[in-house]
């Protein structure tokens, strides 16, 4: 990891005070020289509280936005404090934060660096509508981006000051819109993207919504997603 | 004669409600002025419902009160994509005032906790 760049590492909650605190702590001691920002996303449980205890920084929103604007918070705080990177981690406990210096290093030839599912690296599969919408997904934007990208909605990313500063005034709040749209913004305006193959751990409570009605309608989602942020300029 | 008294009465309770809202600063400005153009044009028609006959002749459709469901009917619907538009962008701008909020709330824990 670059020793100089002040590394945040933002991590957007809602109702998670269960996993809130073991993933601040596991982030706090696997990279102790980075600040942590939890962004309480209207949470109603005690998110915020068990965040500080864990020793992050909380800032706590009035009300829910969804991931966009709890990230879009994330980096108005990174750009305000003058950080170099920003990393974005789950709360849920399925992002590990030992691949965040591998995240990181990909900044020296990227200016967004995704931590990819996908690329060899753990066992996780997807089959059905969901599987088929990464796929689009996938082949459209490799295209665009000019290199591999095979997990364009993983919500475990590094970037760097520029995309900061970007992030801090437009950051989408639509669904889909903080993963698939910023991706496509970010590729139109010239910034090389790269992923790093990272293996996702099963989440720390929880379980994951995988009904196929469900996939079906994130595959609609997802196209929808993609179209609108393919005809915006 | 008792349909124009019933459209008439309707026009005139219309222009009231609006004027009474506007007098009690319930409706902003920009609404205010829309809102009493519309009365007026429905005050009119309510008083003689077969104004608008002869413009329906014009554009081909048989009688004016079809004419004034079908631009009624228009007229509602651009509103409503307004309003929708409207809702959109006080969302995005409570959004980033929560957000601001946020910040402030961030910073001022920093300083000295309270809570």
């Amino acid at each position: 990891m670059t020793n100089s760049s002040r590394v945040l590492i933002i991590v957007p909650a809602w109702n998670e005070a269960g996993t809130v605190g073991d993933v601040v702590r596991e982030i706090r001691g696997e990279l102790p020289e980075a600040d942590v920002l939890v962004v309480d996303d209207g949470a109603t449980d005690d998110t915020a509280r068990v965040a500080r205890d864990a020793g992050a920084t909380v800032a706590s929103l009035p009300y829910n936005l969804g991931v966009g604007g709890a990230m879009r918070l994330g980096y108005r705080y990174a750009r305000n404090a003058g950080y170099d990177v920003a990393v974005q981690i789950d709360a849920d406990g399925q992002h590990d934060p030992r691949y965040v210096p591998k995240l990181v290093d990909g900044l020296q030839d990227a200016s967004l660096v995704i931590g990819s599912r996908f690329a060899g690296e753990g066992g996780y599969r997807v089959s059905g509508p969901r599987h088929w919408s990464m796929i689009m997904l996938s082949l459209v934007l490799s295209r665009m981006a000019g290199c591999k990208l095979t997990d364009t909605t993983s919500g475990f990313r590094a970037c760097d000051r520029t995309l900061i500063e970007l992030f801090a005034d437009w950051y989408p709040v639509e669904y889909l819109g903080d993963t698939i749209e910023t991706l496509v913004r970010v590729i139109r305006l010239g910034h090389p993207v790269c992923q790093v193959p990272v293996a996702m751990r099963p989440r720390f409570a929880g379980t994951p919504s995988h009904s196929p009605a469900k996939s079906l309608v994130y595959l609609g989602r997802a196209f929808f997603a993609l179209l609108l942020a393919l005809t915006r300029r | 004669m008792r349909l124009t008294a019933l459209t008439a009465l309707t026009a005139l309770v219309l222009l009231g409600v609006i004027f009474e809202l506007v007098r009690r600063r319930q409706l902003r400005e920009k609404y205010a002025i829309l809102w009493m153009s519309v009365g007026l044009v429905v005050l009119v028609l309510g008083f003689f419902p077969r104004l608008l006959n002869s413009l329906a002749l014009l554009v081909g459709v048989v009688s004016g009160v079809s004419l004034v469901l079908f631009l009624g009917i228009i007229f509602l619907l651009v509103v409503c994509i307004h309003l929708s538009w409207e809702a959109s962008r006080l969302e995005e701008k409570t959004r980033t005032l929560a957000e601001e909020i946020a910040l402030i709330r961030a910073k001022l824990t920093e300083r000295e906790p309270i809570e």
